[in-house]
């Protein structure tokens, strides 16, 4: 493949040719990222000493004949909820500012054993919750197209790496569309797998039986090696499925011939004019590629956000009342246990997240659990029906992937509402433990990206990768980011 | 079912602060009012749904009997795990006094 | 004050009896189970709850929960894992993972020795707290400076055993928590100890009118940590809820504190009415579902249970009419789970009341000892007494030696100076006296019985007091016996 179809494996291919050292890529992408980070805010730390040395193991192995792994020496960015031993974890909170655990999340191992190097920890909204990372303890991640508008959230700094090419590829998370949102506002490709392929074991959760990690990058290729390196079965996650690791990059060529494709009438209804423009391009476009292309509407999924802010707010108010003050993170004091357990998440936690812990256990407090908690878990059951009815007639659903392109910074903080609504595309899906794929896909008459979005069938990313990789492949060529040095997008 | 009502009085948002462990003074908790009768009240939509005999989905996967043998696993090392702890003594996490002034 | 209650005035009691597990590790992790050991030395992710971290269920858990289930007579059935949501600072996630309601325990019941029955509503898995302890003002939770925590003990598996409200008295409290520790001892999911804290009991205590249905306002009492605190606080609340009710007043529903000194129940700070737990299922684990193949394995692994192995014992006596003193006997055998040692004993010649009178007085004050002692070894010395070898003390002085440090019983009783002569030394010894004394001999071959003391006195004599009596005079009677055979 070459570095503009899959900049990252091409990377790793010369890497591993000894066309060039891991020492010298790392350099690289350090000094791109001192060029571009203090205008970008991609990153909450940049790790150059650790990268150093991990890029001097790589080069060892090669030197030595051993198999530095189908990564080798490729820089990517770590989404701040991500357990890296040893050094800062902050989730982009103040109350885990200072948070060094010790131990790796099992993504982190695997992929430093594919040989990637950790160059930093990419911001986020605090805790994973938002959609433009303006909810940062730490201050907002720019969009590389426009740093006065937002890349989207929660896993906006691991897309503003990508984006600015500051590193080829990235790790980020999903509860409602966190990685898809902004790999679409900022024009690469984000992945979120099937719920229970990548395990969790060292992602500070957010929403349990939602949270997923998964790929950005510039290339579905490089999307799809990258979850392939992530995927598998871990004993130390009970929610994992028992299953090996997956191979979807092998088969991404294969075309898209007889594949039976539905355009989802919910989501491009109510969806900015361009990016409706746009889903429909790549429908014709993959039409014109041999797929079958129809509309389908799935009502259901109209109840698919409401019933997700129920369920995961529900769930991180409990996930996050173990930030107590008492056995690490921020404790500010106070003559008794529980007043310095309350006064410690006062300071510590943002307005977000302090308004979906509200949330959360006001949905699950006695008098209100059925009404709320309990019936989103009876839409969820309708919403998977309603996936599993539309899978009848298709093998995969495309739409929008947000329902408009990138906002104005401080356009939508003072109303969480209108900020929620970024994630109505995306997150039925996360409900539904189905994968889905965002893709770019042009732009609107401003110049900012637009995503597509491929939804399959639960375990089916092969086919949504083919889908994906014919949508690449047809795709105008998009230009370059205002801010950043993008190679493969080098005409 | 009863239908709850979505109106969030200053008093529901105190009760529910006291239940999340939330020390908020009254501008949070009206702001937080506002804001949560909102959000309340889109989320509510659900509540609309006639949902029937559905059962709840708890998990997206089938999974069961996920279980690992009783064998041991080294533990961590003590000192790196206080090294991250606001306060310690004797080998052990301090606290304030639980009935502490105030409580 | 009265400790009866007046006739109007029907106690209604119910017990939530809490056992740890005997796993090598903890319920969702694999640190050490174990009691006493350094401060935070046994921890990890999971169970100090680290960010990021994730709980994956022990087997071995599960099935000693349906162990312990299966002993009860429940019902074992598919099952979850639920959130108790509330902060403690021993409390790592702020929140319990325990089961709610979909417990894998129901519908049991428990044979009490008075031969009532009380009904268990369920027996759950749920995962321990740490430990925290409170320093300054005399180490109580009122007047402390400040608190310490030690998270060794946090996600240890705990079995919940929570009784149908059928109990009707501080005596049959008792019983019916004897009955429970022996059953749980019997069925080795626990050991049982009270005063160490791996079985832990709080009563809940209500009173009604006699004859009628409706429950009064119940009180939940803590801090038993021993059967007669158990019962002392019952009897004390019992009477301290009659009179507020003889008065005309209601009894305030809360939690209540034992304080074993001043032999009273002090109620807690008063909180909040029913604290709101907001209860969901717990979306880190899956669903437990025992088929009955499983089922079935476990239930083969478990040993008979008290009542039975109480009637084992009683069934060495061959039918004969069994006294009290030895039904006591039985009963702290079995309690400790020695009954196999006196089972054992006795298929090897030794007579059973003898194996059980050693085994429920020596052995059970040694109960370290008598879980490890070599059956053979035991069997061997009880012998030894039994046929006159060793004399009783000497027995049990040999044996407390034996509990303590093992080794053979015929070595340690030579170290001690017990030397028993061995059988040939002992008849050699009496042949030289019936040499000496011939015509004392013919009258006692002739039927004068009294001449075996005058004989044994001489055997003694002649081997300085290393001969056993007993010994003696039952190879006078061989010699006897042979003599009229010929």
């Amino acid at each position: 493949m070459t570095a503009q179809e899959a900049p990252a494996l091409s990377l790793a291919s010369d890497v591993r040719g000894g066309k060039v050292s891991a020492a010298e890529v790392t350099e690289r992408h350090l000094a791109l990222i001192g060029s571009y980070e203090g205008s970008l805010g991609a990153f909450v730390s940049v790790l150059e000493d650790e990268a150093r040395k991990e890029a001097a193991e790589v080069d060892r192995k090669v030197a030595a004949g051993e198999d530095p792994g189908p990564l080798a020496g490729v820089p990517i960015a770590v989404k701040d909820n991500l357990c890296t031993r040893g050094i800062p974890t902050t989730c982009s909170s103040r109350i885990l500012a200072q948070w060094r655990p010790p131990y790796d999340a099992t993504v982190v191992t695997r992929i430093r054993e594919a040989g990637a190097v950790v160059v930093g920890k990419s911001n986020l909204d605090e805790f994973a919750m938002g959609s433009s990372t303006e909810n940062s303890a730490f201050g907002p991640s720019k969009n590389p197209y426009d740093t006065g508008r937002v890349p989207g959230g929660s896993s906006g700094g691991s897309a503003v790496a990508v984006a600015s090419g500051m590193t080829p590829i990235a790790l980020g998370s999903e509860t409602g569309g966190s990685i898809r949102q902004p790999a679409a506002l900022c024009g690469i490709v984000g992945m979120k797998p099937t719920y229970g392929t990548v395990s969790r074991y060292g992602l500070v959760a957010f929403a349990s039986s939602l949270d997923q990690i998964g790929p950005l990058a510039q290339s579905v290729a490089d999307a799809a090696t990258l979850y392939d390196v992530i995927a598998g079965h871990d004993p130390l996650d009970s929610t994992s499925l028992d299953r090996p690791s997956p191979r979807t990059a092998a088969g991404l060529g294969e075309g898209v011939g007889k594949v039976r494709v539905g355009v989802i009438k919910e989501l491009i209804e109510g969806v900015d004019d361009a990016v409706v423009a746009r889903v429909r391009e790549a429908a014709e476009e993959l039409q014109r590629a041999g797929a079958g292309v129809d509309e389908v509407s799935v009502p259901e999924l109209g109840y698919g956000l409401p019933a997700y802010y129920l369920l995961a707010s529900a769930e991180a108010s409990s996930n996050l009342a173990r930030y107590d003050g008492v056995r690490y993170g921020l404790r500010i004091d106070a003559p008794n246990a529980e007043a310095m357990n309350s006064a410690t998440r006062a300071t510590g936690f943002g307005a977000e997240v302090k308004r979906r812990i509200m949330l959360g256990t006001y949905a699950l407090s006695a008098g209100y659990y059925d009404a709320y908690y309990g019936q989103a878990q009876r839409v969820r059951t309708l919403i998977i029906r309603a996936f599993a009815r539309a899978y009848e007639r298709f093998d995969v659903l495309v739409g929008a992937t947000s329902p408009g392109t990138a906002f104005p910074l401080g356009s939508k903080v003072d109303d969480p509402l209108s900020m929620y609504l970024s994630d109505v595309c995306t997150a039925p899906s996360n409900l539904a433990g189905h994968p889905a794929l965002s893709v770019p896909f042009g732009t609107d008459e401003l110049g900012l990206p637009v995503g597509v979005q491929v939804l399959a069938p639960a375990l089916e990313e092969g086919i949504m990768f083919r889908v994906g990789a014919a949508i690449e492949a047809a795709a105008p060529q998009l230009p370059a980011p205002r801010v950043g040095a993008r190679e493969d997008l080098r005409t | 079912m009863t239908k709850p009502s979505h109106g969030l009085t200053r008093d529901d948002a105190a009760y529910v602060a006291r239940l999340a462990r939330l020390d908020l003074d009254t501008a949070e908790l009206d702001l937080f009012a506002g804001q949560l009768a909102a959000v309340v009240e889109y989320a509510a939509q659900v509540s609309a749904l006639d949902t029937g005999d559905v059962p709840p989905t708890a998990h997206p996967l089938p999974l069961q009997n996920v279980l690992r043998p009783d064998e041991l696993v080294p533990s961590l090392d003590r000192d790196e795990v206080l090294s991250q702890a606001p306060d310690v003594e004797a080998g052990r996490f301090k606290v304030p006094p639980i009935l502490g002034e105030g409580s | 004050m009265s400790l009866k209650t007046t006739p109007e005035w029907e106690p209604v009691i119910g017990l939530e009896v809490h056992t740890e597990l005997k796993t090598e590790t903890k319920l969702f992790c694999g640190c050490r189970n174990a009691f006493g050991d350094e401060p935070n030395t046994n921890i990890c992710p999971v169970c100090l709850g680290l960010p990021g971290s994730l709980p994956v269920l022990n087997l071995k858990a599960v099935e000693f929960a349906m162990r312990v289930g299966l002993a009860l007579g429940c019902d074992i059935k598919p099952s979850i894992f639920h959130r108790k949501n509330y902060f403690y600072p021993d409390m790592p996630k702020d929140y319990q993972t325990t089961q709610y309601d979909e417990p894998i325990n129901v519908n049991g019941c428990l044979l009490l020795a008075d031969g009532s029955r009380v009904g268990i509503v369920r027996a759950h898995m749920e995962e321990d707290t740490g430990k925290t302890t409170h320093v300054g003002g005399g180490g109580r939770i009122h007047d402390a400076d400040y608190a310490l925590v030690d998270y060794n003990r946090a996600g240890v598996p705990l079995v919940e055993i929570v009784s149908a409200p059928d109990i009707r008295s501080a005596t049959q409290a008792r019983l019916y928590v004897s009955e429970l520790r022996a059953i749980l001892v019997a069925s080795g999911a626990s050991d049982g100890r009270m005063e160490e804290g791996s079985l832990r009991v709080d009563a809940n205590v209500s009173l009604r009118a006699a004859g009628t249905e409706t429950f009064g306002t119940r009180c939940e009492i803590k801090n038993l940590n021993s059967l007669r605190s158990l019962s002392r606080a019952i009897e004390y609340e019992i009477v301290r809820q009659t009179e507020i009710l003889d008065a005309g007043d209601q009894v305030v529903q809360q939690t209540r504190h034992w304080d074993e000194e001043a032999g009273r129940t002090v109620g807690l700070r008063s909180k909040e009415e029913a604290f709101d737990y907001r209860y969901f299922p717990e979306p880190d684990l899956v669903p437990v579902v025992p088929d009955f193949a499983w089922q079935h394995a476990v239930g083969a692994e478990l040993g008979p249970m008290p009542a039975e192995r109480r009637e084992r014992l009683i069934a060495l006596f061959d039918g004969e009419e069994v006294p009290s003193a030895r039904i006591e006997q039985i009963n702290t055998v079995v309690e400790h789970g020695l009954d196999p040692l006196v089972t054992y004993a006795a298929e090897g010649d030794v007579p059973p009341a003898l194996a059980l009178a050693r085994t429920a007085n020596e052995a059970a004050s040694d109960l370290e000892g008598a879980r490890t002692v070599d059956k053979d070894s035991y069997t061997a010395l009880l012998r030894l007494e039994n046929d006159g070898t060793l004399t009783s003390k000497q027995s049990r002085e040999v044996l407390a030696e034996l509990l303590r440090r093992g080794g053979d019983p015929r070595e340690i009783a030579r170290r001690m100076g017990f030397e028993t002569l061995g059988t040939d030394s002992t008849a050699k010894a009496v042949a030289e006296v019936i040499e000496a004394n011939l015509s004392e001999w013919a009258r006692y071959l002739e039927g004068d019985d009294k001449l075996s003391g005058f004989f044994t006195g001489q055997v003694m004599k002649a081997t300085r007091g290393k001969a056993n009596g007993k010994a003696v005079v039952a190879e006078l009677q061989r010699l006897r016996a042979q003599k009229g055979i010929d």
